[in-house]
């Protein structure tokens, strides 16, 4: 399982970075949210698969998983969503504003 | 805090009252208060003079940092009087000499004398430094001063030129022999010079001791204006003539002397040492000969004839050091000769150059012009400055009764000496060594002649001239007078100096010479009888009056050649080069474009992490820990594979939007095949609102456009995104297969979190109660975001900045 796993983060973060190295600001926000994909499953990952119940004690279990990485799983999503949706809206108003969402055209003057 | 420390400190102390005076004193010249300064520091030199000769020394420390083995120590022995005497002495009559040059009502001389203050302060420093770092600090004051000086006219381009010029070649050479005092420190433990001198034994086969030679050198060669680092010496002219005489003829271009003659007894005796101090002494001296006799400008002429005699200076300080390796012998005392010779022709130079540049000075001054094609006969019209030059001049070209005669004719001592050193290879080139010298010493005698006869010899030619030529005030031509008379007393009585001043500093450059309580008996006598150094004077007159006759001629002869080669073009160019090329080179890489940066970025990290996984054996795959896959698993894998690949071949953005929310969604499905419920929740919710969001935006974003970029920029996106994704997977697998170092703390959690939090869902105790603190900080996050995108939305600053583009 982990090498399926090791071989769809390497995806997720392939197309994160090519998505990245595009001209468009959508695309380029997508591509964000790919990699933030991939660094969730990657921490998931990391931390062994399918060792046990989920973590709530009242499933009486054995073994549980190891509930820490999910802890900082569930962190990171929060922020990475606070980002998105500040970076989404940024691109949105960037577009109104300069009339592009091209990264080419928005580069800075020639003399700075 | 002793005198001697007062002594360095009191032109600074006076640097800062100077403003103030020159406020409240509009009526008299400032240099009168200023003048006070060098003459009571001169007599206070000169009272020292008797107990240096029976050599003693002062040395006292007022403690600075001592963590740091720096102590601003000083330490007064032959050497550092001789100099501090010269500074003094020349400044006092330079201060004299200004007063009466720069105009009061002109000329902003507050700032002149603060500088002229900093500049003696910083150069008393440099001379009675015992701490390596200390004097370091003062070497650099004196850069800093004279490249304020030197742009005093700082509205002419000329000057600021030059200024920036003797900045970057001074600080160069001071920064290399920052890192030379640094190795000597190193290798010595201490940054005392007189303990490093203590070590020499110790340290001479040491690594660093070579390098150490050769920024020491390199700081000497640079301030000293060595050969090929002479050129800002002629382009400081165009600082006033009383800083040219002060700085750039008598005491800061002697700073790299005073450094060689200070350090002879750590690197002497080394057949490196003699070689580059001899060679390039020999250089300079030869070549700034050579382009003295071409200019037209008095004060380039006198600069290149500095040049020309440091560098015979520093050649005899190279070949003095020969004494040193025959150490003990009665042989030594030959060659201590060409150090006797340095020491008395420094003195000499100091005379007549001082004398030189202030009747070059008075002549600039009281005719409007210094190009020697202009000038001509002004003998009858300024006979005290006529005999002055005569003075210097026939005392620089080496004539008799003049000091300069005397120090000639050492100096051809010493070189034909070397000729006879049968170590260190000196035997197969040592011939050169009288040749060059000898060259030298004619042309010395033409540039000398041209000085002389070409100003106040000849026709008067009034019409060229700006203003009517008449002899200068008295008060200027007090300053000249007395260096002339020095250079005509010294000539006939030399040893007046050799017992007070350069055998205490013969002393200091050899230390390891003289056995306790010996001295060097130095005896400079005016007549020696017919030896071969009186025929090589001979044959100097005679070819230097010849080619004096035929100078018209052979000017025409030289001029391509010298236009040929110059160093102001080699660093002209190199200048334009260097900012050309930091220019380009900047451009070509900060283009302003996200892409490249990104590309920066990614490979960085490609490369970094492939060498990192590739040498410490962190690729492996150990399928055995693994953990089994289901069907249902892998149809979700495939989904989400085949979801994100599409990604980069969607042009509809409303396809690419929904593809990137089922790979959210897919990685929801994980969190619940992986047993994390609490996170397939928010991970679902996360999702449909970045979804929602992207929709509700997507009506106002334009099409996604085909990109239009060309094929090979794509395969580079492709080629780095690719390694990125094989990296990752990489490190993941290699995270999984190794085994634990160490066993999760997990267990912890899962046993205490019922009985200390009293909660059964572990993930949100840990969250709220193990580590809470995460948790407040990420609520402040969204708090923020939210924040920001309602300032982006509602604050709006109008069409002002698109306005103004």
């Amino acid at each position: 399982m982990e090498l399926y796993m090791s071989i769809a983060i390497g995806v997720l973060f392939a197309v994160g970075v090519y998505l990245i190295l595009s001209k468009s600001i959508l695309r380029i926000i997508l591509g964000t949210s790919l990699i933030s994909h991939g660094v969730h499953l990657l921490l998931l990952t990391t931390a062994k698969l399918k060792t046990g119940a989920a973590p709530l004690l009242g499933e009486q279990a054995e073994t549980y998983v190891d509930p820490l990485p999910q802890a900082l799983i569930l962190t990171s999503i929060v922020i990475s969503f606070g980002v998105t949706s500040f970076f989404f809206v940024l691109a949105y108003k960037a577009y109104q504003r300069l009339g592009t969402d091209d990264m080419e055209e928005l580069r800075g003057e020639e003399d700075e | 805090m002793s005198l001697l420390h007062a002594a360095i400190m009191a032109p600074f102390i006076f640097a800062v009252l100077v403003p103030l005076i020159y406020k409240f004193t509009k009526r008299i010249h400032t240099g009168w208060f200023v003048l006070p300064v060098p003459v009571i520091l001169f007599v206070y030199f000169l009272s020292k003079i008797s107990s240096v000769q029976q050599g003693e020394t002062i040395l006292t420390s007022i403690p600075w940092i001592p963590s740091l083995g720096i102590d601003f120590t000083v330490y007064l022995d032959g050497l550092s009087l001789l100099f501090a005497l010269l500074i003094t002495g020349i400044g006092l009559l330079v201060v004299l000499y200004s007063v009466y040059y720069m105009d009061k009502n002109k000329e902003a001389i507050h700032r002149f004398y603060v500088y002229l203050l900093l500049f003696m302060g910083a150069m008393l420093g440099v001379v009675l430094s015992d701490n390596v770092m200390v004097l370091y600090g003062f070497w650099e004051l004196t850069s800093i001063s004279s490249f304020l000086l030197i742009a005093f006219w700082y509205s002419r381009e000329r000057s600021r030129y030059g200024a920036l010029k003797s900045m970057l070649i001074t600080v160069f050479g001071g920064l290399a022999m920052f890192s030379g005092f640094l190795m000597l420190s190193v290798m010595s433990g201490t940054m005392s010079v007189r303990e490093i001198i203590a070590q020499v034994p110790d340290i001479t086969d040491h690594t660093l001791f070579i390098p150490a030679m050769l920024m020491v050198l390199l700081g000497a060669f640079t301030k000293s204006a060595q050969f090929p680092f002479h050129i800002w010496l002629p382009d400081a002219m165009e600082a006033p003539t009383p800083v040219s005489a002060y700085l750039h003829s008598a005491t800061m271009v002697k700073a790299g002397l005073y450094l060689v003659a200070r350090f002879s007894p750590v690197f002497a005796g080394n057949a490196q040492w003699f070689w580059l101090v001899t060679a390039v002494g020999l250089t300079t001296l030869i070549y700034g000969s050579i382009r003295a006799i071409k200019q037209t400008d008095l004060k380039a002429l006198l600069a290149f004839s500095t040049i020309s005699q440091l560098g015979l200076i520093m050649s005899l300080l190279g070949l003095g050091s020969a004494a040193a390796f025959y150490s003990g012998s009665p042989d030594s005392l030959i060659y201590t000769k060409a150090t006797t010779a340095a020491i008395f022709h420094l003195i000499n130079h100091a005379t007549f150059k001082g004398a030189l540049f202030m009747v070059v000075g008075i002549v600039d001054h009281e005719t409007g012009t210094r190009d020697i094609r202009k000038l001509g006969g002004l003998m009858a019209l300024m006979p005290i400055s006529f005999t002055v030059a005569a003075i210097g001049a026939f005392s620089m070209a080496g004539l008799p009764p003049f000091n300069g005669f005397l120090s000639k004719e050492m100096f051809f001592t010493a070189v034909l000496h070397a000729t006879e050193m049968d170590f260190w290879n000196v035997q197969t080139w040592g011939v050169l060594i009288p040749v060059v010298a000898w060259i030298a010493s004619v042309f010395t005698f033409l540039y000398s002649m041209i000085l002389v006869f070409k100003t106040f010899t000849g026709k008067l030619q009034l019409g060229k001239l700006e203003k009517k030529p008449h002899e200068a005030p008295l008060g200027m031509l007090i300053s000249p007078v007395i260096l002339a008379s020095l250079a005509v007393v010294f000539g006939l009585f030399p040893n007046l100096l050799s017992y007070s001043l350069i055998e205490p500093a013969m002393a200091a450059i050899m230390p390891n010479m003289l056995a306790p309580g010996e001295k060097f008996l130095v005896n400079i006598e005016f007549w020696h009888g017919w030896t071969t150094e009186i025929f090589m004077t001979i044959g100097i007159i005679i070819l230097g009056t010849i080619l004096y006759k035929l100078y018209g001629k052979l000017r025409v002869l030289n001029q391509p050649l010298f236009k040929r080669v110059t160093f102001n073009r080699i660093y002209d160019r190199g200048l334009a080069l260097f900012e050309q090329g930091s220019n380009k080179l900047t451009r070509g890489y900060m283009t302003g474009s996200l892409r490249h940066y990104m590309i920066y970025i990614f490979g960085f990290m490609i490369l970094i992490l492939g060498y990192a996984l590739a040498y410490s054996g962190g690729i492996k795959i150990n399928a055995s820990e693994y953990a089994p896959i289901s069907f249902y698993e892998a149809v979700v894998i495939i989904v989400l594979i085949l979801a994100v690949l599409a990604l980069p071949f969607v042009r509809n953005r409303l396809v690419a939007i929904i593809l990137t929310g089922m790979s959210g969604y897919m990685v929801t499905l994980f969190f619940v095949l992986f047993r994390a419920p609490d996170l397939a929740l928010t991970q679902m919710v996360v999702e449909t609102v970045s979804v929602m969001l992207f929709l509700l935006c997507f009506y106002h974003l334009p099409k996604l456009k085909k990109e239009q970029v060309r094929l090979r920029f794509k395969w580079t996106n492709a080629l780095i995104s690719i390694g990125v994704g094989v990296i990752v997977t990489l490190i993941a697998l290699g995270v999984t297969s190794g085994g634990r170092m160490f066993e999760p703390i997990s267990d912890y959690f899962l046993k205490e979190s019922y009985t200390s939090a009293g909660g059964k869902n572990v993930v949100n105790v840990i969250l709220v109660d193990f580590r809470g603190f995460d948790t407040m900080l990420e609520i402040t996050v969204l708090g923020i975001a939210a924040l920001g995108i309602y300032a982006l939305i509602k604050i709006d600053p109008g069409n002002e900045i698109l306005g103004q583009r």
